[in-house]
């Protein structure tokens, strides 16, 4: 017999009225992918944790204001990047930024030797994850949070034709660090 | 797009059509349906199109690969927004003085959730009184990870618990049996909930069906027989 869970929108209901349950049935429904979409930005797990934790409690709290206009998932990875960029800032404020601005580069700068003996798969994954974040942000929403062009617009706060550039752009990159990486895909 | 527009390897591309920037969606399944359909009216006449369908699709496994590395976080994460929530409650709890909040949890017993949620002024003593009602319903024992794989990995039953069963009883039932509730209720009012990390003998798990069925507070349970 499947079982036929209750929607995310319906849990939100719940949780509006202080339901823990439904509380938690979405935290366990949700939070791995939230918890990826922001370890990509922060590249820090503790803070990757913190930011999971208080993206939640915001639903916990806010969760009679949700008016349904975009997906419950929608939503929470809007919660998350707030978030996140805001301790961005912090941390760039406080000069605490430097270990993450390393590790970016060090992904980078990662030599051509090196990814000469990658298969093609780990060498694409290389270039993936030596975009920039701006670029490596619209990819993942786009193919690992399955996120439609309004939907990123909606998260990320541009407008829709921008989406559409950002995201060509974003593979264009991709395919020229691919090419410097001894892959030629064939485009751009 | 035409065949004529379309990117020839290694050749620069300036401009995009609106196709090609529809591209990573189509494959993605994103799309909406009539943009999808532009997408394969467009593919039907352009084998060079099709070829840049193929590279978003190996883009968007990776992407997922890339991704599902990253792992999933600890505990300690869930530990942390069920204290911060149940901090709040209490503090919320000790603001309603004691007659009042007798009166208020007979009121908002009878309201719906979303009810409750339309009736900002009270939306603070609702969600205070009912967390009450349902104090401790997190039931995740102690030092259980929360895995990615936790709707996939353990032994799984699925219960109906009596309409009477308030939310402390049920606290106490998963906990006494070291259970959690992973999803539910679903329209037949079933939870689903996992009895353990690993897959019990048979012996044993039909023992603790067999306890569980035994529970005042239980109405209906039955192992499940595959995981999802």
């Amino acid at each position: 017999m499947a079982m036929q869970a209750p929607a995310d929108e319906a849990l939100i209901g719940r949780i509006a009225g202080g339901d823990r349950l439904a509380m938690q049935v979405l935290f366990a429904r949700h939070h791995v992918r939230v918890y990826r979409y922001v370890l990509r930005l922060l590249h820090d797990e503790m803070a990757a944790e913190d930011v999971i934790s208080d993206v939640f409690l915001d639903v916990w709290r806010q969760a009679s204001r949700f008016e349904a206009r975009s997906a419950v998932s929608t939503w929470l990875i809007a919660i998350a990047r707030f978030k996140a960029l805001s301790m961005l800032r912090r941390r760039r404020d406080e000069g605490l930024d430097d270990e993450t601005a390393a590790s970016i580069e060090e992904t980078a700068d990662d030599p051509e030797r090196a990814l000469a003996k990658l298969d093609k798969g780990e060498k694409l994954r290389k270039c993936l994850a030596a975009l920039s974040a701006e670029h490596r942000e619209i990819i993942d929403l786009v193919y690992y949070h399955e996120k439609s062009v309004e939907e990123v617009a909606d998260i990320v706060g541009i407008p829709e034709n921008t989406v559409k550039t950002r995201m060509f752009y974003a593979r264009k990159k991709l395919g020229e660090l691919c090419k410097m990486a001894g892959i030629d895909r064939g485009w751009p | 797009m035409t065949q004529k527009d379309a990117p020839e390897p290694g050749r620069p591309i300036n401009e995009p059509s609106e196709i090609e920037l529809s591209l990573p969606w189509y494959g993605a399944g994103t799309l909406r349906r009539r943009d999808r359909q532009r997408v394969e009216e467009a593919l039907r006449d352009d084998p060079d199109l099709a070829r840049h369908v193929d590279l978003v699709r190996e883009e968007l496994a990776e992407t997922i690969h890339l991704n599902e590395t990253l792992g999933a976080p600890s505990a300690a994460a869930a530990d942390r927004l069920m204290a911060a929530i149940e901090a709040e409650t209490e503090a919320a709890r000790k603001r309603v003085p004691g007659a009042l909040a007798g009166w208020l949890t007979g009121f908002f017993a009878s309201l719906s959730p979303r009810t409750l949620a339309v009736a900002a002024s009270f939306a603070t003593l609702a969600i205070a009184l009912q967390g009450v009602m349902i104090a401790d319903i997190f039931t995740r024992p102690q030092n259980t990870p929360v895995l990615e794989n936790e709707h996939h990995h353990g032994t799984f039953a699925r219960i109906r618990f009596v309409r009477q069963a308030n939310a402390a009883e049920i606290t106490d039932f998963l906990q006494d049996n070291q259970a959690t509730v992973v999803d539910g209720p679903t329209g037949g009012g079933l939870y689903r909930v996992r009895l353990g990390m690993k897959a019990l003998a048979k012996e044993e798990l039909h023992r603790i069906i067999a306890r569980i069925r035994q529970d005042r507070i239980v109405e209906f349970a039955e192992v499940e027989e595959s995981a999802p």
